[in-house]
C-alpha cells in the first residue's frame, strides 16, 4: 500500500453507488475519450476563433482586410460553439458514469464557479450574435464593437480555468478535506500550465482550420477581400498554428515537469514524450509550411501538420487517461470493496430491523387504552394535546363532538374536511388499520 | 452521504433545478419543438402567396426568416446551455439521483444525445441555408422540405424525453426493471406526449405572434395576414391542447396514488391541483380570445396585447412542471431513493446505527451535549437540505412556525414527537432517517435556529469534514488486505 501517513485521516473514502456500469468499462472509457476529442476541438475552434477574431479586428482598424478577415471568423465561431455545446453532453454523461464520485465531489466543492459556467457561457454566446450581427451597422462605433468580442473572449477565457480545476481536483480526493471553493482548487499544481497549454491549442487547431477553410474551393476569396490573396491567408493561418504549436510545446513540458507523482508511472511518461514527439513534428511541418516560399510546397504540408495534430490530440487524451485511472486506481479499490462492505451490512440491518412494536410507547399502566395512547402519540401527537390548541384543537374537543359517533371519528381520521377557518387542513390518515383507528378512538374517547 | 453537499441557504437548492430547467423546457416546447413548424408552415406560405413569376412573397419571407433569427438565437444560446445546465445543476444538487438514473439510462440519454445532435445541425442548416435556398423555387421547397424534416426530429427529441421524465415518476418499477421500455409502457407517457406536443404548438404560436407585432408596422398588410394566420394556428390546435390538458391532468392522480407509499393524495397536492385547474381553463380561454381576436381583427393585435398570453401561457406550462415534479414525492426515484438521496433499502441500518456513522462527510460522530447542536446541523445538512433551508426559501423554522404559530418559540418536545411520524401525516415527506439522538440533536438545532438565524453554508463554501470513520486510514485497515489478494 502506498499511502502517505499523514494524509490518510484526512482522505474520505466514500461508497460509489451501488449500481452497475451501464456498459463494459473500456467501451465507457472510449466513449468517453472519443466524444471528449471531438468536443474539444470544437471548443478549440470557438475560443480560438474568438481570439483570432479580436486580434484581426483590432488590426483591422488599420487594414480593412483584416476586418474582413475577423468577420469571416466570426461567422464560424458561432456554429463552432454550437458544435461545442451539443458535442459536450456525451463526455460530461461519460466521465458521470465512470467517475460519479469523484467528478461530482470536485463539482460540488467548486460548486459556485461550477454552476456559473452556464450563465457566462450564455452570456458569451448571446455577444459572439451580437458582435456578428451588428458588424456593419455598428461600424462607425469600431471600439465598442471591438469591446463586445473582447468581452466574449474574456470570458471564454475564464470558463476553461474552472473545467481544468474540476478534472484536476476529482484526481486527488486527498486535498477535498483543504478546499473552500472554487479558488482554493484553482491553485493546486498542473492547473495553470495545463490551462496555459490547453490555451495554445486553441490557437493550433485554429490556425490549421484557417488554412482548410480558406483553401476551399467553394469559397471566393477574390470577392470577399481588396488585397489577401488565398495564399496570404493560409500563411496567416500557418502562421497562428506555430505559434499555438511553440505554446503547446513550452507549457507542455511544464505539464510533464508539475505532474503530481501520484499518478505517473512508465506508461504515461511514454505517451506523453510521443506526444510531445508529434508535436515537435507538428510545429516542423507547419515551420515549413510557413517559409515555403510559394503556394503549392506550402499546400504539401497541410496534411502532415493536420494529421500530427490530431495525432497528437488522441495521445495526450489516451495519456490524460492513463494518469487518471493510475492515479484513482487504489482509491476506486477501496471504494468498491467499502460499497460491498456496506451493501452487505444493509442488508443485514434490513433482514432484522428494529421493530415497529419497539418504536410504539406502551405504557402497561394505562390498561386497555395503552395501545391506543402509543398510537396517538405517535400519529397525532405533534398536531394534538390534551387540553390546549397546539397544531389543531385539543382531544377535550374532539371528544365533546364525537362522543356517541365514533365511526365519525374515524371517517375524519382517514379523510378530514376543513371545518375551522383559523386552523390549518389536517391531513388524511388512511394508512391506519381498522384495529388501528379503534384503538385510537378508543383512547381519544376516553379522555374527560 | 457520500458526497460533499452543495447548499444553497436562501435560495434553495432545487428552485436552482427548478429555474434552469423551466427556462428550458420553455424554449425547448416553445422555442423549437413549437416554433419551427409554425416557421415552415408560414415559409410555405410565403411560397403560395407568390405570383407565377416569382418564387416567394419576399418582404413576407424576409419577416419569417427574421423570426428564425429569434428562434434560432435563443435555442442555441440560453436553449442549449439551459440543456446542459440541467445537468450541471442536478450534478451539484441531487448527485446520487442523477448518477443512479445515469448508470441506468446511459443508452436512453446517449440516443436523446444523437437526436440532440442532430437537431442542433439541422437547425443550422435550415436558418444558415434560408437565403441561399432563395435563388430558385426548386431550392426553396427543398428547404421547406427540410424544416419539415428539422419539425419532426425535434418532435423526436420531446418523445425520448418525456419517457425518461415519465419513468421517474412511475412507481415501483425502478426495483424490478429498470429499463427505459418501462417509460413508454408507463401510465403517464402518452398523457403527458398528448400534453406536450399540442402546447408547444401553441406557444409556438403565439410567441411567434409576438414577434410578428414586433417585427412589422402597425396596421400594414404583411402584419395583418401574418397575424391572421397565426391565430388560425393556435385556434387550431387548441382544442386539441386542452384535450391534452384534461387527460393529463385526470391520469396525473393515478400516478400520484400509486406512488405515494399511503395512498392519498396530499393537501399540498390538492392545492396544486386545483391551481391548475384555473390555469387549464385560463389559458385555453385566452388562446381562444386571442385566436379570434387575431382572425376577426388583426389590425388591432399589437406587442402589449400579445404579450399578456404569451407569458401566460408560458407560465401554464411551468405550473405543470411543477406539479409534475411534485408527484414524485416523497421519492426522488420512486420506490427507491428518497428526495433526500438516501435509498429506502438503507433506512433499517440508518435507524439501527444512526446517519452520523455512516456519512462520509459529517464533522460529528458521536453524539455528546457539548456538541448536540453541531450534530444536529450535520443531520440537517445531511437528511433536510435538499428541499430545505436554514432562512431562506421553505426555510424549516417556517415551516415548523407555520404548524405551531409565527413567532412563538418552537417547542422540542412537539417536534421530536412529530418529526419521526411526518411522513404518515404529510405523505410528500420522507421518513426521517437518524436514530433517537439525531432526532434530538436536530429538533436542538432547529430551536436554536429560530433564535440565531445563523445561515448554513454548503461545501462549496465551507468545505468538508472527513468522518474518522470514513477516511482512508480506516479503509485500508478494512479492507487494504482484500484488496490486495484480489489483486493476485
Amino acid at each position: 500500500m502506498q499511502v502517505n501517513l499523514l494524509q490518510v485521516s484526512t482522505t474520505p473514502v466514500p461508497r460509489d453507488l451501488p449500481l452497475d456500469l451501464p456498459l463494459p468499462e473500456w467501451l465507457l472509457v472510449t466513449l468517453l475519450i472519443g466524444s471528449f476529442l471531438l468536443h474539444i476541438i470544437f471548443v478549440k475552434l470557438m475560443v480560438g476563433g474568438s481570439i483570432i477574431t479580436l486580434w484581426a479586428e483590432i488590426k483591422g482598424l488599420k487594414n480593412r482586410d483584416y476586418d474582413l478577415f475577423a468577420y469571416e471568423i466570426a461567422k464560424t465561431v458561432t456554429v463552432n460553439k454550437s458544435m461545442a455545446v451539443v458535442l459536450g453532453v456525451a463526455p460530461l454523461l461519460s466521465i458521470n458514469t465512470l467517475y460519479t464520485i469523484y467528478f461530482y465531489s470536485a463539482n460540488a466543492l467548486t460548486g459556485l464557479a461550477w454552476f456559473m459556467i452556464i450563465p457566462l457561457v450564455t452570456v458569451a454566446f448571446l455577444l459572439t450574435y451580437l458582435h456578428k450581427y451588428t458588424w456593419r451597422a455598428m461600424a462607425s462605433y469600431k471600439y465598442l464593437h471591438i469591446s463586445i468580442i473582447a468581452l466574449a473572449v474574456m470570458i471564454f477565457l475564464i470558463v476553461p480555468t474552472i473545467f481544468l480545476t474540476n478534472v484536476n481536483l476529482m484526481l486527488f480526493p486527498e486535498r477535498w478535506g483543504y478546499i473552500k471553493g472554487f479558488l482554493s482548487a484553482l491553485t493546486l499544481p498542473n492547473v495553470l500550465p495545463r490551462y496555459l497549454e490547453f490555451i495554445g491549442a486553441c490557437l493550433t487547431v485554429t490556425g490549421i482550420f484557417i488554412v482548410w477553410y480558406n483553401g476551399r474551393k467553394s469559397y471566393q476569396v477574390h470577392l470577399l477581400y481588396e488585397t489577401f490573396s488565398r495564399d496570404r491567408l493560409k500563411r496567416l493561418g500557418y502562421y497562428i498554428t506555430t505559434v499555438g504549436l511553440g505554446l503547446q510545446v513550452i507549457f507542455g513540458l511544464i505539464v510533464m515537469i508539475s505532474l503530481p507523482a501520484k499518478g505517473i508511472n512508465f506508461e504515461v511518461i511514454e505517451l506523453m514524450v510521443v506526444g510531445g514527439i508529434m508535436l515537435l513534428v507538428a510545429m516542423w511541418f507547419s515551420w515549413k509550411a510557413l517559409s515555403a516560399d510559394n503556394e503549392l510546397k506550402r499546400d504539401r504540408q497541410f496534411w502532415k501538420v493536420l494529421i500530427s495534430i490530431l495525432f497528437f490530440i488522441l495521445v495526450y487524451g489516451g495519456s490524460r487517461q492513463l494518469y487518471r485511472e493510475q492515479a484513482l486506481h487504489q482509491h476506486r479499490e477501496l471504494m468498491a470493496a467499502k460499497t460491498k462492505a456496506f451493501e452487505q451490512m444493509s442488508k443485514k440491518a434490513r433482514e432484522s430491523p428494529v421493530s415497529d412494536a419497539e418504536n410504539l410507547d406502551i405504557d402497561p399502566a394505562l390498561g386497555n387504552l395503552a395501545k391506543g395512547s402509543a398510537l396517538f402519540k405517535q400519529n397525532c401527537s405533534s398536531c394534538h394535546k390534551e387540553k390546549q390548541r397546539l397544531v389543531g384543537p385539543p382531544i377535550q374537543e374532539m371528544t365533546t363532538i364525537y362522543r356517541d359517533n365514533e365511526k365519525g371519528l374515524k371517517d375524519w381520521i382517514k379523510a378530514p374536511g376543513k371545518k375551522r377557518v383559523d386552523y390549518p387542513q389536517m391531513p388524511g390518515f388512511p394508512q391506519l388499520s381498522e384495529v388501528e383507528l379503534t384503538e385510537i378512538t378508543k383512547y381519544v374517547l376516553s379522555i374527560k | 452521504m457520500d458526497f460533499p453537499m452543495f447548499h444553497l441557504d436562501w435560495l434553495n437548492d432545487r428552485f436552482l433545478i427548478a429555474a434552469v430547467a423551466i427556462i428550458h423546457v420553455m424554449i425547448n416546447h416553445g422555442l423549437a419543438v413549437g416554433f419551427i413548424p409554425y416557421i415552415t408552415w408560414l415559409e410555405f406560405k410565403g411560397v403560395q402567396r407568390a405570383g407565377r413569376e416569382q418564387i416567394a412573397d419576399w418582404e413576407w419571407d424576409r419577416l419569417i426568416h427574421n423570426k428564425m433569427k429569434v428562434g434560432f438565437i435563443i435555442t442555441t444560446t440560453i436553449g442549449a446551455m439551459t440543456g446542459v445546465g440541467i445537468w450541471f445543476t442536478v450534478a451539484l444538487v441531487s448527485p446520487s439521483s442523477i448518477g443512479s438514473l445515469i448508470r441506468v439510462f446511459y443508452w436512453a440519454w446517449f440516443t436523446e444525445w444523437i437526436v440532440f445532435v442532430t437537431e442542433v445541425v439541422l437547425i443550422s442548416i435550415y436558418y444558415l441555408s434560408w437565403e441561399s435556398a432563395n435563388k430558385s423555387l426548386r431550392s426553396k421547397l427543398k428547404h421547406i422540405r427540410f424544416g419539415a424534416f428539422l419539425s419532426i426530429a425535434s418532435w423526436i427529441t420531446m418523445v425520448i424525453i418525456v419517457s425518461i421524465l415519465s419513468f421517474m415518476m412511475d412507481p415501483g418499477n425502478w426495483n424490478t426493471h429498470k429499463s427505459l421500455f418501462n417509460g413508454f409502457t408507463n401510465p403517464i407517457y402518452i398523457p403527458q406526449l398528448f400534453f406536450r406536443t399540442p402546447v408547444a404548438m401553441l406557444m409556438g404560436g403565439v410567441f411567434g405572434m409576438l414577434l410578428t407585432t414586433l417585427f412589422t408596422k402597425k396596421r400594414s398588410t404583411l402584419r395583418i395576414q401574418v397575424v391572421r394566420l397565426g391565430g388560425k394556428w393556435i385556434l387550431s390546435w387548441t382544442p386539441i391542447a386542452l384535450a391534452g390538458a384534461l387527460y393529463y391532468w385526470n391520469a396525473m392522480p393515478e400516478a400520484m396514488k400509486a406512488n405515494m407509499s399511503t395512498a392519498v393524495g396530499s393537501m399540498d397536492f390538492a392545492e396544486y391541483y386545483d391551481i391548475l385547474k384555473y390555469f387549464i381553463v385560463g389559458a385555453t380561454i385566452l388562446s381562444v380570445l386571442l385566436a379570434i381576436w387575431a382572425i376577426w381583427k388583426p389590425q388591432k393585435v399589437n406587442v402589449t396585447l400579445v404579450i399578456v398570453p404569451c407569458l401566460l401561457i408560458f407560465g401554464f406550462l411551468g405550473i405543470f412542471e411543477r406539479v409534475r415534479e411534485f408527484v414524485r414525492k416523497p421519492y426522488v426515484i420512486g420506490g427507491y431513493m428518497y428526495s433526500n438521496l438516501l435509498r429506502e433499502e438503507d433506512y433499517a441500518l440508518y435507524k439501527k446505527d444512526g446517519i452520523l456513522k455512516h456519512a462520509t462527510y459529517t464533522s460529528v460522530q458521536e453524539i455528546t451535549p457539548e456538541n448536540k447542536i453541531e450534530a444536529g446541523k450535520n443531520v440537517f445538512m445531511l437528511t433536510c437540505s435538499r428541499c430545505h433551508t436554514s432562512n431562506g426559501i421553505n426555510s424549516i423554522v417556517d415551516v415548523f412556525e407555520k404548524m405551531y404559530g409565527r413567532g412563538k418559540p418552537l417547542d422540542e418536545e412537539s417536534m421530536s414527537a412529530y418529526i419521526p411520524n411526518m411522513h404518515q401525516g404529510r405523505t410528500f415527506m420522507p421518513p426521517f432517517p437518524g436514530n433517537k439522538k439525531e432526532l434530538e440533536a436536530i429538533v436542538a438545532y432547529i430551536k436554536q435556529l429560530q433564535g440565531t438565524r445563523e445561515s448554513l453554508q454548503g461545501a462549496q463554501v465551507e468545505g468538508i469534514k472527513v468522518n474518522p470513520l470514513q477516511n482512508m486510514e480506516q479503509a485500508v485497515k478494512a479492507y487494504g488486505d482484500s484488496v490486495l489478494v484480489s489483486k493476485k
